[in-house]
């Protein structure tokens, strides 16, 4: 393991129900970095975050964060030790308040995460603009910068952020490049992407994954000048 | 219409139809009774549509919990009653003192029963719905079982506290005493789970639990402990409306929880899985809408609630509160 590595993940297995999904991932994410996991529709990248977080079991292999195992523990375990998690498809609660869904997120003090809070809402201040309002009445834009706050409440040193750009306008895109800017300086993002210009504007390094198997990794840099990697797995 | 106007349209509508056809002394009477029905359906339903909502657990068990408690009331009735006499005596304050130490050992049983059922038979059938129908009403069966070994096969005469009895006369409208204490009791009730899943962070996280048991786990929240208080909750409401029913019927028997489970499903559908208010207004149309349809035509009183039940079902498949899980 490199010795900065904040979470690592070693011959990951996952199953749902019978379909062998994860047939061997392993990464090694390095603290302070952006690292963006690529690949095609259907590879293994969401099943990766969610084996990460807890809520699908690996049925063999190992993964670490700040060197401790943590497969097999259960996700509000593991979200305690310091991962947030932003899913695909954003998983606010659509029933409660902007303002109750950043509440129901806060692991710590009142005062440690109200500190946070008025950070989120200065970078996204249509949350605050609408802080009372239900969640379910903002925008995909909106909806998107909620779930990403509400995972940097707590103070998380691994982000966990599961295609943040799906089904967004392009100016809402630049808002979220710049956001999430802003929060690398405060932790390490482990980011699935399948918009390329977003990825190799905010990743360091990057991970490919096909068929349920990590096949290359490196830096983003290597991968932008590789058009017969991008060709071959990414299709572009 | 808003979201909101619909149901209270509805409601209103509903609640002055019938003085139509009933003369307006008759229909206060049977209004205060509907109520009173109401809250006490209320009582089972807001657990069932909890459990259900939080937990997407079927908990057919429900209404043996609600036996149980009628039958811990009644114990506890008899006890006190001749030990100290509290239910045979004039005063007030005894009799109150009566009904909610019953309460009190109702609610304490039932939260009992309710943690062994959610740990032992329900915990290991999350996610099955076949399993969670056929392991509680296996459940249901031993209950009403040792509720027979226990207490008896036969139906037995709950003791009325003096003070619950008979009625007022208010400018020619009888009022029942009994059911303006179930009114106040369900009222009191309604206002607690309000306030408790409105004000506190229990509450939020019950709320936001309802619409993403998955999604509370990866914010950090151990959702089975919130399991196992949300059931251990909706058991002790079981048990309060079983006490509280057994007084107004003024009995207890093995299988009455099964009954009222009828009642509470409807009213849980009616109002939307999850919503205690949807659960409350719709307790209240099928309280009210029993006691007025009874009136008039007394065959038809349980098929206007499936009737309802359709109607709003057709116009809101989610029911009035629910939110589409």
């Amino acid at each position: 393991m490199p010795a900065e590595a904040l979470l690592e993940l070693e011959d990951v297995h996952t199953y749902i129900g019978q379909h062998h999904i994860l047939q061997g991932v392993s990464m090694a994410i390095r603290r302070d970095t952006v690292t963006v996991l690529l690949g095609r529709n259907g590879a293994g990248k969401t099943t990766t975050m969610r084996t990460i977080v807890g809520l699908l079991r690996p049925a063999r292999g190992a993964i670490r964060f700040e060197g401790r195992p943590i497969h097999g523990r259960p996700p509000y375990e593991i979200v305690r030790l310091g991962i947030g998690f932003v899913p695909e498809g954003q998983g606010i609660f659509t029933t409660l308040t902007v303002d109750e869904n950043l509440r129901v997120a806060r692991l710590g003090t009142e005062a440690e995460s109200r500190e946070r809070e008025g950070q989120l809402l200065a970078l996204f201040p249509d949350l605050e603009r609408f802080r009372h309002a239900r969640a379910g009445t903002l925008s995909g834009g909106q909806k998107q910068m909620l779930s990403i706050a509400r995972a940097f409440v707590n103070p998380n040193r691994l982000l966990l952020i599961d295609e943040p750009s799906k089904g967004l306008a392009p100016i809402i895109i630049e808002h979220l490049v710049e956001a999430l800017r802003a929060m690398k300086r405060h932790a390490t993002v482990l980011l699935v992407e399948q918009n390329f210009a977003m990825a190799q504007a905010l990743a360091d390094d990057f991970y490919l994954i096909d068929d349920g198997r990590t096949v290359q990794r490196g830096p983003m840099a290597s991968l932008v000048a590789d058009a017969a990697l991008k060709k071959k797995y990414l299709g572009i | 219409m808003t979201r909101r106007a619909l149901p209270l349209a509805i409601a209103v509508g509903l609640l002055l139809l019938p003085l139509a056809f009933i003369e307006p002394r008759v229909y206060l009477t049977l209004t205060i009774a509907g109520l009173a029905m109401g809250m006490l359906i209320f009582l089972v339903a807001s657990g069932l549509t909890l459990i259900f909502g939080l937990m997407d657990v079927l908990n057919f068990a429900h209404g043996a919990l609600f036996s149980w408690g009628a039958y811990v009331g009644f114990s506890v009735f008899l006890t006190l009653n001749r030990q100290l006499g509290w239910a045979d005596s004039p005063s007030v304050g005894l009799n109150a003192l009566l009904l909610l130490a019953a309460i009190a050992a109702t609610m304490l049983v039932a939260v009992a029963l309710g943690v062994l059922l959610e740990r032992i038979i329900v915990r290991p059938v999350y996610g099955q719905h076949m399993f969670q129908i056929l392991i509680t009403l296996g459940a249901t069966i031993v209950m009403e079982e040792l509720i027979r070994i226990g207490w008896g096969p036969n139906d037995q005469v709950m003791p009325v506290p003096f003070s619950f009895q008979g009625s007022w006369d208010v400018a020619d409208v009888i009022v029942l005493r009994f059911p303006i204490v179930a009114i106040v009791v369900g009222a009191l009730v309604y206002a607690a789970i309000a306030f408790v899943l409105a004000r506190t962070r229990v509450g939020l996280i019950v709320r936001a639990g309802v619409e993403s048991g998955e999604m509370i786990q990866a914010l950090g929240h151990n959702i089975y402990r919130y399991f196992t208080g949300v059931f251990a909750a909706g058991a002790a409401l079981a048990g309060l409306g079983g006490l509280m029913w057994a007084i107004f019927s003024q009995s207890v028997r093995p299988g009455m929880g099964g009954e009222q489970l009828i009642f509470a499903f409807i009213v849980v559908i009616i109002g939307g899985l999850g919503s205690v208010t949807g659960s409350l207004l719709g307790a209240l149309l099928v309280g009210l809408s029993y006691n007025y349809v009874a009136f008039l035509l007394p065959k038809a009183a349980i098929g206007v609630n499936m009737a309802i039940m359709v109607l709003i079902l057709l116009l809101r498949p989610s029911g009035l509160f629910g939110g589409g899980k």
